[in-house]
Formats: C-alpha cells, structure tokens, sequence
C-alpha cells in the first residue's frame, strides 16, 4: 500500500514537472530570447491558458503526500521552512505576472509582468532543482550535533547555507555545490522544455532560433549529467545499489539517456512534437531515476543517530490508505477524463486559435 | 515558545483571511453566472450572455488571487503547524487530498474552457462548463469545511500511543453532524457575498447612468438572489449552526452569547453589550429575557449554562473578540435582510431605480458581506481554541517544532508586503472591469 503511493505521488509530481515544467521553461526562454512583443504575446499566452490546471498537480501531488505521508510531509516542509515560502511567493509573482501582462496596455505596465513572469519562473526552477538535490544529498534529521538529537529524530531544519557550500559537511545547508548544480541541470532541462513547447504551440518568429537554443543547451546538459554522476558517487555513494539488486530499474536511466539522445536530432525532427516528447522524457527520466536511487528511503539522514526517512515509517496506518484507494482510483479517472477533453479542445497553435478577447 | 505560538497564530489568522475574501466570491459568483448563462439558453437574449461574461471577467481575476492565496494556506499546514500535520494528516490528509482530486482539478481544467471556449463550443456546452466550474467551487467548500468540521467535531478515528490520529471510520468524515449545517451555512453565506456585489455594481451604473440597462439587470437579480439567501442564512441555518456549538462546544457557546452567569430561569440573549473581563460581566447591556432558551432549546426556561460553570481551561483563550465577531455577524445578518426586503418591496412596486438614498445604500454596503463572512469564521476558529482539534489536540502542541520564531516573523511580514500588492492589484484591475462595463455583443 505504501509502494502504491508511493509510485502515485511520483506520477502526479512527475505530471506537474513535466506540464508546469514547460511553462516554467517558457518563462525562462520568454525572459532570455523573446524580444518582440508579438512573440512575448505569444509565449505568455502558450503558458497562460494552462498554468493554473497544471498547477494544481503540484496542490494534488502536496495533498496526497500530507494524506499518505504525514510524518514526511511535516518534516520536510517545517525543515525546508525558508526556501518553501520563497517559492510560495515565486509561484505568487509567476501567476500574476501571466494573468495580469494583458490587461493594460502599456508598455511599462506589460515590462512589469514580464519580468515577474520570466524571473521567477527562472528561479522556480533552480529551487526545485535544489530542492531534489537535497533529498539525494540527505539532510540532518534530528539537528544532531556532537552525536545527540537536538529535537525530535523525525525533524530538521537547514539553513540557507553552511559556510563550506560543501555537501560532505556534517551539517549542509539547503545550497551548496551539489544542490547548485542540480539546480542548474533543472533550469537547463526546463529551458529545453519550454522551449519545444513554444514551438509546438505557436507560430513565433524565434522558433527557428529555438532550435539551435535546444542543441546547444542540450550539449550543456549532457556534460552536466556527466558531471552530476560523478559527484553523486561522491555525495552518496550507495547510490547505485538499488540498480545493482534490482537490474530492471535501469529502465528509468535509459527513459533519460533516450530523451537526451533525441534532442540532439532536433534541427531533423519531422514533427515539433518528437522535440517536446524527448524533453518529457529526461525530466520524467531524471526523476524516476533519482526516485528509483533512493527507494524506499524518501529522505536520507546523514548522521548515524537517527534513521532515513522512508515511506515505511513515514506513512499513515492501512485503513486510510485503502480507502483512499478507492476514491484516488476514481479521482484519477475523473482526472484523466478532463484532461483529454481540456487538450482537445485547446489543442492547436495559439495564435490561430480564435479565443475571442477575456 | 509563547511568541512562536502567537507568530505561527497571527501568521495563519492573516493568511487565511486574505484568501477567504476570494473564495467566497468564487463560490457564490459562479451560481450566479451559471444562472446569467441559463437565462441566456432559454431566452437568447444577448443581454444576459454579456452579463455572465461580463462577471466572468471580474471572476477569473477573483479566481487567480483565490489560487495564488490558496496554496500557500495548503502548504503552511506543513511549514508551521508541522507536530499537528504529522499527528493528525492520516486524517485531515483525507480530505484535504480529495479537495485537490475532486474540486480543484475540475474547476480549473473547465474554467479555462469556459473563458476560452465560447466560440469553439456553441452554448450548450458553454452553459455546461460553466456548470462544472460551479460545482467545482462548491465542492471545494465542501472538503475544506470536511476538514474543519473534524477540528470543530472529531470522529471517526482513535488516537495510538504515540499519540497519532488514525481514521478507522471514513464515511463519519463526511456524516459528520458539524459538516452539514456549517456547510449550507458558509455556502449561502457566499452567495450573499456575491448578491451583493453584483446589486452593489448595478447601483453603480444605475447611478453613474451609464449601461443602465444592465445596471437594471444585475440589481434585480443581486437583490433576489441576496434576499433569498440572507434568510435562509439566519434561519434555518444560522440557527441551526448555534444549536450544534451550544450542544457539542457548550464552552464556546456561552462566550459567544456573553453569558457570564448561568441564570436559573432560562437565558436572556443579548442584543448589545460589551464584555468587561474583569467584573465577569456586560457594560451597558441590552438583552431580552428568556428568548435564548427559546432559540436553542425552544424551552423558554431551560437553562443555558454560562461561562461560570466552565472551568478556566474548557473556555476559548480570547473571550471579548469571540463575542464580539458573533455578534458582529449576527447583527449585520439581521441589517441585510432588513435592507434587501426593502428593496426587494421597492422592486416589486417599480421603484427601486428610482430611490437614490437605497441605490447607494446598497453600493456602499458591499465590504460588509465580507466582514460578516470573515467574522463568522473568526467565531468559529477562536471559539474552538485553545484546541487545534476540540478537546484533544491543543494549538500549542501543534506547531513546528524546529522553525524558530524570528523565520515566522519574517515571512509574516513578507506575507503582508505581497498580500498588500496583491490586494491594490485586484482593486486596481475588478475597478477597471467595472468601469469598462460588460461589451455588447460587436457582430
Ligand atoms: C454573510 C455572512 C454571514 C451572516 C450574515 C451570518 N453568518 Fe453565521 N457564519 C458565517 C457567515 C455568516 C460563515 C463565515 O460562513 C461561518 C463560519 C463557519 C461556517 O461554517 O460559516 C458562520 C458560522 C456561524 C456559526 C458557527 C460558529 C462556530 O462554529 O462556532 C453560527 C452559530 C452562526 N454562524 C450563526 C449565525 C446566525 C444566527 C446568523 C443570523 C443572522 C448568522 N450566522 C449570519
Ligand atoms: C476562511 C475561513 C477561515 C478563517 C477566516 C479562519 C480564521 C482563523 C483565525 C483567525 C485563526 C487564528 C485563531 C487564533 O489565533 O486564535 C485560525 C486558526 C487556524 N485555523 Fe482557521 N479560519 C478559516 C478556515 C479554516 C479552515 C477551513 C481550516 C481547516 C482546514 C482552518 C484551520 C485552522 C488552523 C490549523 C489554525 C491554526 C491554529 C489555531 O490558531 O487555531 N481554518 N483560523
Ligand atoms: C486552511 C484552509 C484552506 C486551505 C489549505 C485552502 C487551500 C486552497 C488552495 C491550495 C487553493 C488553490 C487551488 C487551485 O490551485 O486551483 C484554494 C482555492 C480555493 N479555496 Fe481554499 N483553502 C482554505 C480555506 C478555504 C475555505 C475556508 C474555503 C471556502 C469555504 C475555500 C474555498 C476555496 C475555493 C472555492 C477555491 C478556488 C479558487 C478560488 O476561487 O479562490 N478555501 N484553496
């Protein structure tokens, strides 16, 4: 029961990665490359129509781990205290700033938003990406200090940073070398991402130009997740285990290397949707992978005195589990249901869709 | 500890109130756009699309605060209230989880159809995303009211020796007898809300005489839809809501009413008074005898106990500003109803447009639905103190154990600063929509 949601909560905090993702990276483009208004139209409106109901997988994704995983969710969320509300109020600057660009027509009112669009998306993110980088990297449960808990073996709390930016500290803090390059590696893919939805969906001027982006920051990243893999031995070196005993979850490894691969073919692809797949595919990858490297720890602990966290001694008891199998199994079909009938509807190139005026 | 408790207090207090003065748009406006849309399939007058895409308008703006306000609440039951999440969340998880599955995927994934939509769809299909973003709303009123009602009233579960919630009866969550009234209660509490903000924008364009057409339209139906609803408000489900808190938090019931001392012979309500702490009693009261027996018991001498037969631990934390939002709640129930009676007799006699004095009396009373809404949570929350769940979980001992209270603080104040921003934004924008008024149709 726990390894079902488990592998649920993974697939609905993969779903938001992948669809909010592309919105982030189109904010991220959008701040970098587009520099006409026409495309700034565009590409606000390609992530505008659709940030909200993607971003409800993030809402979902955090309640169904409050509803399974109580202990977890308490921990991490009160340790990750800081960088948690910044990213509340990232997300806050990010949505106002696609709702909000249309509704004047100035040129420093839409100057405004944009910015607030295109940074805090690029921010957003970095700290997800920092923020996988610590639950690999494993934190202080407990606040051991001198080998004796400080509180509660279940709790933590970092700071922004240690002195050392060293992930082999006793005591890390939230940034330091590794979780900044895992940072990067997330701004790198969702930019790709983002990217190749941006053609998929709209007729903008840069598209072309897009492309050559793609490549060049593909190369970026597959020298990135050389880099990663060797300081992920490094930070942990059980890492692999789990792929030794169990071979078959090399399979999520090789969703990433396949998207990888892809994307250096984009100049060639016959369909735009070839590109946005192959990036779907490393950051679904990318998460499954790292997900597959911990199981069944969710949060590793650092110190010897207090145990990882795992889905086993995090979760709520059998009873509430069951049950809410059955209702998630409904809600998941329910979603599923208006998930086809919203991408149907919209499907298409924004720009010649007729939406009428809001 | 004490001024962490008191952060962590004021922090969720702030937070949740500024998101509550969306949602309760959210909810009642998407009935009334529903019903604007419905006319428009039966009649095919184009007056009454405009109209439901004219406060469409103003709902997606309402609706992006409402989200952007939301999550961080969601999330903050995590970041502040961690011991509480960890100890209860195999409960509250339940419903909260179900909130996201069930109402926040559906309203989201149509209201984006619905606002984008039209031409791609024809009307019935329109009328009909509309419809689920309705009941998208609703239901998210309904698990996040499932959620408070365990607080207010738990069942359903046992707690283990390690002092863990855990659900061993899942359909008490929804059977709950707190769930039911409080959830009528709060719905048509948001249908008043918007009752009045749309009559409040017809007044507005009745009295700047432009688009008065439409200015008629939208005061006819704010004052309909607010009479109906701030009756059955106070009663039955007003009423209904006291006898529940007067049966299972008779605590709280008796320092909401200002009852001091238990009077043998069946208890007075009060009308007016202020709670003087010190002296256990009211200054300058004014109050009728006998007729709260009547009210929760419909005994006219039954005895209500008062505040002197609890002892210090079993009463809410914060006495005067309980009775004080009961009150205030209550009293401005009594002035809506009075208000939209009126203008509903005006209506009825083809005055309404006419009478200057009443056309701004209910433009300006549109911030008041709003503090009755809010008050009437604050009695709920602080009635239910000093216990986060009623009788077994204190707030103290819910909290974070490891975030220290300088971190509260600081987000707090950044939690104004953004909120302000936020809130001149909305006005900004809602001023704009108002002003340009809903389009006619251009071909
Ligand atoms: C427009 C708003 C509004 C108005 C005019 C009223 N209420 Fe109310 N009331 C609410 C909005 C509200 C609310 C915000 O919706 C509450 C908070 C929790 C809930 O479920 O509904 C509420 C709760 C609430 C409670 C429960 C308090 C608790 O849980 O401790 C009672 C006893 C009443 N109401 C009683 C009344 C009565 C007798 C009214 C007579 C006119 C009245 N309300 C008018
Ligand atoms: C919009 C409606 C609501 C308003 C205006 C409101 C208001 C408040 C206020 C003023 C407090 C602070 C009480 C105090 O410090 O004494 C509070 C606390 C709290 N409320 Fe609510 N509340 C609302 C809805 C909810 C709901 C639906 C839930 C549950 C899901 C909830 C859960 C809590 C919790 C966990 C606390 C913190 C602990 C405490 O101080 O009691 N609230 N609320
Ligand atoms: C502590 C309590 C609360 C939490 C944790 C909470 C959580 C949230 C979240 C996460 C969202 C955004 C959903 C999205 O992404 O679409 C939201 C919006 C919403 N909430 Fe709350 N909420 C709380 C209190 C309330 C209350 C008391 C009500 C009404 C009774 C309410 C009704 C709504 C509605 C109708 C929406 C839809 C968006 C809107 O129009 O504002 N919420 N809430």
């Amino acid at each position: 029961m726990e390894i079902f949601w488990f592998i649920a909560i993974a697939i609905v905090l993969a779903m938001f990665f992948i669809l909010d993702g592309y919105d982030f990276g189109a904010g991220i483009i959008h701040l970098f490359f587009a520099k006409n208004e026409e495309d700034k139209e565009v590409i606000t409106k390609s992530a505008g129509l659709f940030w909200d109901s993607n971003e409800v997988w993030l809402v979902a994704g955090g309640g169904m781990l409050f509803m399974a995983f109580p202990t977890f969710y308490a921990s991490v969320f009160s340790g990750f205290y800081l960088p948690l509300i910044i990213v509340l109020w990232l997300i806050v600057f990010r949505a106002i700033g696609l709702e909000f660009r249309a509704q004047f027509n100035y040129q420093m009112w839409k100057d405004i938003w944009d910015a607030s669009f295109g940074v805090s998306s690029l921010l957003l993110a970095l700290f997800f990406g920092i923020a996988l980088g610590n639950i690999v990297r494993g934190v202080n449960l407990g606040g051991v200090e001198n080998g004796i808990s400080t509180h509660e073996g279940q709790y933590f709390f970092l700071p922004l940073w240690d002195s050392s930016f060293s992930p082999l500290s006793a005591t890390p803090g939230i940034i330091d070398w590794f979780t900044i390059i895992i940072g990067v590696i997330s701004v790198v893919t969702l930019a790709m991402h983002g990217a190749n939805w941006i053609i998929l969906k709209t007729n903008s001027s840069i598209n072309e130009k897009l492309k050559s982006v793609i490549f060049k920051l593909n190369i970026a990243l597959a020298i990135l997740t050389v880099l990663s893999l060797s300081v992920w031995q490094i930070v942990r070196p059980e890492s692999l285990n789990n792929f030794f005993e169990k071979p078959y979850l090399i399979v999520f490894p090789i969703i990433y290397f396949t998207g990888l691969i892809g994307l250096f073919y984009i100049k060639k692809l016959k369909k735009d949707i070839y590109g946005f797949i192959f990036s779907t595919l490393i950051i679904l990858g990318g998460i499954t992978s790292s997900l597959a490297s911990l199981f069944p720890v969710i949060l590793p602990s650092i110190n010897n005195v207090n145990e990882s966290l795992t889905i086993y001694n995090t979760s709520a008891e059998e009873y509430g589990l069951s049950v809410a199998l059955v209702w998630g199994i409904i809600g998941f079909s329910l979603i599923f249901i208006y998930f086809i009938v919203q991408k149907r509807l919209l499907a298409g190139k924004i720009d010649k869709m007729d939406y009428g005026k809001h | 500890m004490e001024d962490m408790i008191f952060y962590d207090r004021l922090q969720f207090a702030f937070t949740i109130t500024f998101h509550y003065i969306f949602p309760q748009l959210t909810m009642g406006l998407s009935l009334l756009i529903v019903f604007f849309k419905w006319k428009f399939l039966r009649t095919n007058i184009d007056k009454y699309n405009n109209a439901a895409k004219f406060f469409m308008k103003i709902f997606a703006i309402n609706f992006t605060m409402g989200v952007v306000t939301g999550i961080p609440m969601e999330f903050q039951f995590g970041t502040n209230w961690a011991k509480f999440s960890e100890l209860t969340g195999g409960i509250i998880g339940q419903t909260l989880a179900m909130e996201g599955m069930f109402s926040f995927f559906l309203e989201s994934s149509f209201l984006a159809l619905f606002i984008f939509g039209e031409k791609l769809m024809g009307q019935k299909l329109h009328f009909l995303t509309g419809f689920l973003v309705f009941l998208g709303s609703w239901a998210s009123g309904w698990f996040i009211l499932a959620t408070n009602a365990w607080m207010q009233h738990p069942v359903g579960f046992e707690i283990l020796d390690n002092g863990k919630f855990v659900l061993n009866n899942f359909s008490a969550l929804f059977s709950n007898p707190w769930l039911l009234p409080a959830f009528l209660h709060n719905q048509l509490a948001s249908v008043v809300t918007s009752s009045f903000v749309v009559a409040s924008i017809g007044s507005f364009y009745i009295l700047r005489k432009k688009q008065i057409e439409y200015g008629k339209l939208f005061l006819k139906t704010g004052v309909i839809f607010g009479l109906i609803s701030s009756v059955l408000l106070a009663f039955p489900t007003g009423d209904w809501n006291a006898k529940n808190v007067a049966k299972h938090q008779p605590g709280s019931f008796a320092a909401m009413e200002g009852i001091f001392k238990t009077e043998e012979k069946g208890a007075e309500i009060v009308l007016i008074g202020q709670p003087n702490m010190v002296a256990k009693k009211l200054d300058n009261k004014i109050a009728v005898p006998n007729v709260l027996s009547f009210l929760t018991y419909q005994e006219w001498d039954k005895q209500v106990p008062g505040m002197d037969q609890f002892k210090k631990e079993e009463l809410p934390d914060n006495i005067p500003a309980l009775y004080y939002s009961y009150h205030i709640m209550v009293g401005l129930g009594t002035v809506f109803i009075g208000v939209m009676l009126v203008a509903f007799i005006f209506l009825w006699r083809h005055k309404l447009y006419k009478t200057k004095i009443l056309l701004w009396t209910i433009m300006f009373l549109v911030p008041f639905p709003y503090i009755a809404n809010l008050t009437g949570w604050y009695t709920a929350e602080l009635g239910r103190q000093p216990y986060l769940v009623y009788g077994l979980l204190k707030t103290a001992d819910g909290i974070s154990p490891t975030v220290s209270s300088g971190n509260t603080l600081f987000t707090l104040l950044g939690f104004v600063a953004l909120y302000m921003l936020l809130g001149l934004l909305f006005l900004l924008l809602v001023g704009k929509a108002i002003n340009q008024g809903p389009k006619p149709q251009t071909h």
